[in-house]
């Protein structure tokens, strides 16, 4: 989230799409209707099913799934058109007055520069020109027709609510409506916050819808401000934490990112990502990048990382390719790999194509499972009837089931959606002889340490060299590992403008990231989390709730990140001249008389940085402002493009109808087999999209008593109108299958999903919730995503769970 | 304890009048369907505090789980989807006890202290003392009690008395997570429910409401609905709740009348019930009984 | 209604008894209406976050026995924490049925393993688990460790093991697991995130 949950209470309008946070997030819901309340907050959803957050909706809008693009296409052309954009807000605060290369283009479909051979675009036009003196050119005057500003009028004017409600199915005079409601937080006394979840982003081109929403809300002036924001409500309890902490395939802590294998020399990876500024007077905060990467190696490798050998980056693996989960199971599915490990998740449960997923793990040699339930990917090898139909015989996996503790029975931080890192503790002992994670990582690791110090191996320079310095080697503390990734010092740190005055003695913890050096006098596990844990004692565990401002920030409640700094972006909340666009929502402020930014939130900003210098709010950007047009770092276009999902009900993008290679993202990747694996809407004709209930979390609570008493079976959801149809009366069981497979439920029949009508033909939906598998006490059933399609977003490989073709029969 | 220590105002089947003198502070709990997403939250926290647990059921095409009240389940949610001027509505009410001023489970059981009205309004079953004659089912308005297979006792929620007896909210009002149902002095609770009428009626909804009906004497349950003018549209809420009308004759007339002719043998005809449960009774009264059943529908 | 009219009109008979003896004095006195005692009076409470969603409520355990040396805490109830500023001490309905999620009879209570082409766990101990787990790594690394590529570029990359991360496990485990699993050159690794 830009904003955090108390926050919602802020907001005159709240708009959830990509999400039904009623139903997966029903606490962080309540400051909707505390909004609504208190505020006569009015609050639009926009979704294929009126769903538990719909029900408590001022405004309803149905829409196709998968369409979103389009919609918010269509908000941004109506924005654009009407005039209901914030212009003294866009004008200082984005890159719309920037000119863009000659060489961008886009026809029929495709940006400039795509291979269609590869899937993939040449996309180094997509750029902006520059000036002599090495900025960007702009013109502020907004005539030159390669300003972003024309060009994005140009591509959004196709996007009219006659072409939203052919693509999407929602009715004109709703589209219109809801156009209309979001467009009311144009002026600076209203606030639109946007909520969204998986529903953006389990697409094929997911992260262009959120691109699409983002752009709406810098139209609409309400980035940076409190009630505003784009807003990710997480789905996972820690997932912020983990994926902050870089537990991803291409990261490292703090979004620093892993070299790939042609960045050979040192230098060059840290100047990429440590951009000089685009435009005068920015700061371009990632220029600190140094500092960041040089004091994660001092952490992970103390006196091993040296100057000389490039703060060991030898030691780093270096990326050829992704890989991402799709793309390890495809290897895996290959048989080219040979062990894996599954901490606290369930891959046969969770991955698209559960036959390709059950087929990939038997040809592994070892499987080892890290979790506090039994889970189904622990026994893919076992048969389970028609729920997990295979042979054990002939599956030759050596399977290990470690048991770890649950939340209840340890110590530790983890970060909601609002960048909180919230220290919780341990209330009992855990069942049996489970562990917690740090002490099995340890139980593994010591063993292979000790393994490559007395008989040798393939490089074991980073493992002998790896720190570990905790007390108990077998057993990290949680307060040590939170030390270490706060960071400390190993020398004497001097005050910068006061040489004589030594800040921090060596030895001793930090207070922020400010501190860090890349010289290698200062060590730190994750750049972003520096402040948690300081000399000061343990900031995540602060339990102060006041709230002075009576705005839900309540900065002495444990810790947020980046320094503690609720609202990201906050400087957008002052006009230009540093005053607050609303004097009744105040974040942060210009005090002329203290020469620096003060309010209620920790400035996102350079402290003493006066507004007549002109720098941006949008720091992190070598810009200084926030972009309309996202240069090259999307994968499939620099402007979002509706593009249909690779299951399609309709079987074409209306958009580009003559050019059948735009139909679905161009740019998104599809191994071979999977493509083939598609199924067309003759034999499929309905378009399904799986989701949660609010009764059940994921996997985990079909293990829980009082959950399965309260949602007990499997089912899915169909419209009344289908239902028809298909003589299929509430309660019967139905088989729902896709090309990949198929699964039984109990058929729900229900007026919340109704038929859609799209490019002239109707469409139904079948609602799919996901919660079932074949271990739990709830009844068994079987694993959703044996008919999901194994393809994932352009950029962030998630799998298009949201938006798929199935067939509904009687069972 | 003694009755006075307990805040005791009615005792079912007991005609010693409780301590009069206190006056403790009626409560009453608000429902306001307007903020509920039916996530069961209340549900579960009701089998968490109570320790409950109902059979893991079925799925039989609807959200409703478990489907109906139970011993185990002393409340449930019930979904109505309904279409009205404003279009598709979800209509979710949380159902359960309504605590009612004038109970009639009460004024029904037959159970020297089986059913207890706490001065502050909470209607509660001591189940120690219930004969498990069902009585009280017959005797409420809303269908609320369930006799366990287990024990033949009948439960139903206590609104939380042992924690409001602590000076705490009941499980169900303080798991809310949109803020639904709330807690309070009853008159509080009127006083928040005009505050969310005027707002729904700011939105649109021209017939919104308290339900606090009359025909019990009011309720400690209380709910505010967006469309107070038709209640049976959420899962068939009374529109107008009464006590039975078998009960009414029985306490009214039946009941003195029979006291003044049967005292020589009433003696004897406990003795008979504890040895060998309660009688058959006559053809006749079953009759006219069901006459009346029948004209209920 | 689910009193058979039968039931009904046996009630009748039974109610007339009754209520008739006590209303002539014969009040039981044994047994008056008390309310169940509050089952939390002396518990430990500890400060605990739900393990669900993002929304990260603060929730409060409450614990059997006060810490003693031969108290052994057991979890007997979990509620909402009134002072998180997110949710009030409200929980959702999986929130608010954590304690049977810690109680779960699928909680996993030993190592185990399975043999190749077998059909049942076998238990073992956690030596005995690490042990073989940390060959088999090692093995696998030390067969399959590219360490420089085609161009002969230094690439220190070990594709033929993966490893997923949990999605709630604290930001410690998940710290000491990135520090392990990066070290030993694995590419192959991602958290709940990516789906």
């Amino acid at each position: 989230m830009t904003n955090h949950w108390s926050d919602i209470k802020n907001a005159d309008v709240v708009l959830i799409m990509g999400g039904n946070a009623a139903e997966a997030h029903p606490c962080g819901f309540k400051w909707v209707t505390e909004a609504k309340a208190t505020n006569k907050a009015r609050l639009v959803v926009v979704d294929p099913r009126f769903t538990r957050s719909a029900a408590l909706a001022d405004l309803y809008a149905p829409i196709r799934t998968g369409t979103d693009i389009a919609f918010l296409g269509g908000v941004i052309h109506y924005l654009i058109s009407t005039n209901k954009v914030h212009l003294d807000y866009i004008k200082s605060y984005t890159d719309m007055s920037y000119l863009v290369k000659d060489e961008f283009a886009f026809e029929d479909g495709f940006f400039s520069g795509y291979d269609a051979e590869k899937r993939k675009y040449d996309k180094s036009g997509w750029d902006y020109q520059l000036g002599d003196d090495g900025f960007v050119k702009t013109d502020p005057t907004l005539e030159n027709p390669r300003c972003v500003w024309n060009l994005m009028k140009a591509h959004f004017s196709r996007y009219t609510p006659e072409v939203v409600e052919n693509i999407c199915g929602t009715p004109k005079d709703k589209f219109l409506q809801v156009a209309e409601m979001l467009g009311s937080t144009h002026t600076p006394n209203r606030v639109m916050t946007i909520l969204y979840a998986l529903g953006w982003t389990q697409h094929s081109v997911g992260s262009q819808i959120i691109r699409t929403a983002a752009m709406v809300q810098l139209l609409l002036g309400n980035i940076g401000r409190a009630g505003g924001g784009v807003n990710a409500l997480r789905g996972h309890s820690n997932i912020q934490g983990l994926t902050d902490l870089g537990l991803l395939s291409n990261l490292l802590p703090g979004y620093m990112t892993l070299p790939g294998e042609k960045e050979t020399d040192y230098a060059q990876y840290i100047a990429k990502r440590a951009p000089k500024p685009m435009r005068p007077g920015q700061l371009s905060y990632w220029q600190n990048y140094g500092k960041f990467h040089v004091s994660l190696m001092k952490a992970w490798y103390g006196a091993a990382a040296t100057r000389e050998n490039n703060w060991a980056f030898d030691y780093l693996p270096k990326l050829d390719k992704s890989y991402d989960v799709l793309q390890v199971f495809e290897l895996m599915h290959q048989g080219k790999m040979n062990g894996y490990v599954a901490q606290g998740f369930n891959p046969l449960n969770s991955f698209p194509n559960k036959a390709k997923v059950g087929a990939a793990l038997a040809k592994l040699k070892f499987l080892v499972i890290i979790d506090p339930l039994a889970t189904e990917t622990s026994e893919f090898w076992q048969n389970h009837g028609e729920f997990n139909d295979v042979d054990p015989a002939k599956i030759a996996t050596t399977v290990f089931r470690l048991p770890s503790t649950c939340f209840a029975e340890e110590d530790g931080a983890i970060i909601n959606s609002g960048r909180w890192l919230q220290w919780h503790w341990k209330g009992a002992e855990p069942p049996g002889e489970a562990k917690t994670d740090p002490e099995i990582m340890a139980g593994i690791f010591l063993r292979l340490r000790e393994m490559y110090k007395k008989d040798g191996g393939a490089f074991p320079d980073p493992i002998l060299n790896l720190t570990w310095a905790y007390k108990v080697p077998s057993e990290p503390s949680p307060e040590e590992l939170a030390k270490e990734y706060n960071g400390k010092t190993f020398a004497d740190q001097l005050d910068p403008k006061d040489p004589t005055k030594v800040i921090k003695k060596a030895g001793e913890l930090l207070d922020g990231f400010a501190q860090l050096k890349d010289d290698g006098s200062t060590a730190c596990g994750c750049w972003i989390f520096s402040g948690a844990w300081t000399e000061k004692g343990n900031m995540m565990a602060r339990r102060d709730n006041a709230d002075p401002w009576h705005n839900g920030q309540t900065l002495g409640w444990a810790f947020a990140w980046p320094a503690n700094r609720r609202i990201l972006y906050n400087r957008a909340a002052a006009d230009p001249a540093g005053k607050p666009w609303d004097a009744r929502r105040k974040q942060v402020w210009w005090d002329a008389a203290q020469g620096k930014w003060v309010g209620s939130d920790v400035p996102d900003f350079k402290i003493d940085s006066a507004p007549e210098d002109g720098m941006g709010p949008f720091i992190m950007n070598p810009e200084g402002v926030a972009r309309f047009f996202a240069r090259g770092m999307m994968n499939e276009g620099p402007f979002p493009e509706h593009y249909e999902p690779f299951e399609t009900p309709i079987g074409v993008n209306p958009m580009h109808p003559k050019n059948p290679k735009a139909t679905s993202n161009p740019a998104a990747r599809v191994f071979k087999g999977d493509m083939e694996a598609f199924g067309t809407a003759k034999e499929f004709p309905y378009a399904a999209t799986t989701y949660r209930l609010t009764e059940h979390f994921h996997y985990w609570t079909k293990h829980v008593e009082s959950n399965a008493i309260i949602q007990p079976e499997q089912f899915v959801e169909i419209g009344e109108a289908l239902a028809k149809e298909k003589g299929i009366a509430a309660g019967d069981r139905v088989k729902v299958s896709s090309n990949r497979g198929y699964i039984k439920a109990v058929a729900v029949v229900t007026k919340r999903i109704q038929p859609l009508k799209v490019d002239g033909k109707t469409v139904h939906h079948v609602g799919i919730p996901l919660h079932w598998g074949f271990k739990g006490v709830a009844k068994n059933g079987f694993i959703t995503n044996t008919l999901t399609p194994f393809v994932g977003d352009g950029n962030t490989q998630t799998p298009e769970f949201k938006s798929f073709l199935v067939n509904v029969e009687k069972a | 304890m003694a009755l006075q220590s307990l805040d005791i105002a009615k005792r079912s089947a007991t005609t010693t009048e409780p301590p009069q003198a206190r006056k403790t502070l009626e409560v009453a709990k608000l429902i306001d369907v307007s903020k509920c997403i039916g996530c069961k939250a209340c549900q579960v926290a009701c089998m968490q505090w109570n320790d409950l647990r109902d059979e893991v059921g079925t799925c039989a095409g609807t959200y409703d789980n478990p489907r109906d009240m139970t011993d185990q389940s002393w409340t449930v949610m019930r979904y109505a989807e309904v279409e009205t001027d404003r279009g598709l509505e979800w209509l979710i009410r949380k159902d359960g006890c309504m605590h009612c001023e004038d109970p009639g489970c009460l004024k029904a059981c037959p159970a020297p202290g089986a059913i207890i009205k706490y001065t502050n309004g909470i209607v509660d079953f001591h189940q120690e003392n219930c004969i498990g004659c069902g009585y009280c089912i017959a005797g409420c308005p809303f269908n609320v009690p369930r006799i366990s297979k287990k024990d033949s006792k009948a439960y139903k929620c206590t609104l939380c008395s042992d924690r409001v007896a602590v000076g705490l909210e009941p499980a169900c009002v303080k798991v809310c997570p949109t803020g639904c149902i709330s807690f309070g002095s009853k008159a509080d609770m009127q006083d928040l429910a005009e505050e969310r009428v005027t707002e729904l009626k700011e939105r649109g909804f021209t017939n919104a409401g308290l339900y606090d009906p009359a025909g019990v004497g009011g309720t400690h349950v209380m709910y505010v609905l967006n469309h107070a003018d038709q209640p049976t549209l959420y899962s068939g809420l009374p529109a107008n709740p009464t006590i039975a009308p078998t009960v009414t004759l029985w306490k009214s007339i039946a009941k003195p009348l029979a006291m003044a002719g049967i005292a020589a043998a009433a003696l004897g005809g406990l003795f008979h019930y504890v040895m060998k449960g309660p009688n058959e009774v006559s053809k006749e009264v079953e009759a006219e009984v069901e006459k009346e059943l029948e004209a209920e529908k | 209604m689910q009193l058979s009219r039968r039931q009904f009109f046996k009630v009748a008979a039974g109610g007339l008894t009754g209520s008739s003896l006590v209303a002539m004095g014969f009040s039981p006195t044994a047994a008056l209406a008390e309310v169940r005692s509050f089952k939390l009076a002396r518990s430990t409470e500890t400060r605990n976050t739900c393990p669900y969603c993002s929304v990260g409520c603060g929730i409060i355990m409450y614990s059997l026995g006060d810490r003693a040396k031969n108290a052994h805490a057991e979890i007997i109830h979990i509620e909402g924490d009134p002072d998180h500023p997110v949710n009030r001490g409200t929980l959702c309905p999986k929130g608010a049925g954590l304690l049977d999620f810690v109680h779960s009879k699928n909680r996993l209570r030993y190592p185990e393993v399975r043999e190749p082409g077998s059909k049942e766990w076998k238990r073992v101990g956690w030596d005995e688990a690490f042990d073989r787990i940390a060959k088999l790594m090692k093995e696998d690394r030390d067969a399959n460790f590219v360490a420089k590529n085609a161009d002969g570029t230094t690439v220190n990359r070990w594709l033929t093991t993966g490893f997923l991360a949990a999605s709630a496990s604290s930001n410690e485990a998940g710290y000491i697991t990135h520090k392990v699993v990066r070290n030993l050159g694995m590419l192959a690794f991602d958290n709940q995130a990516r789906v």
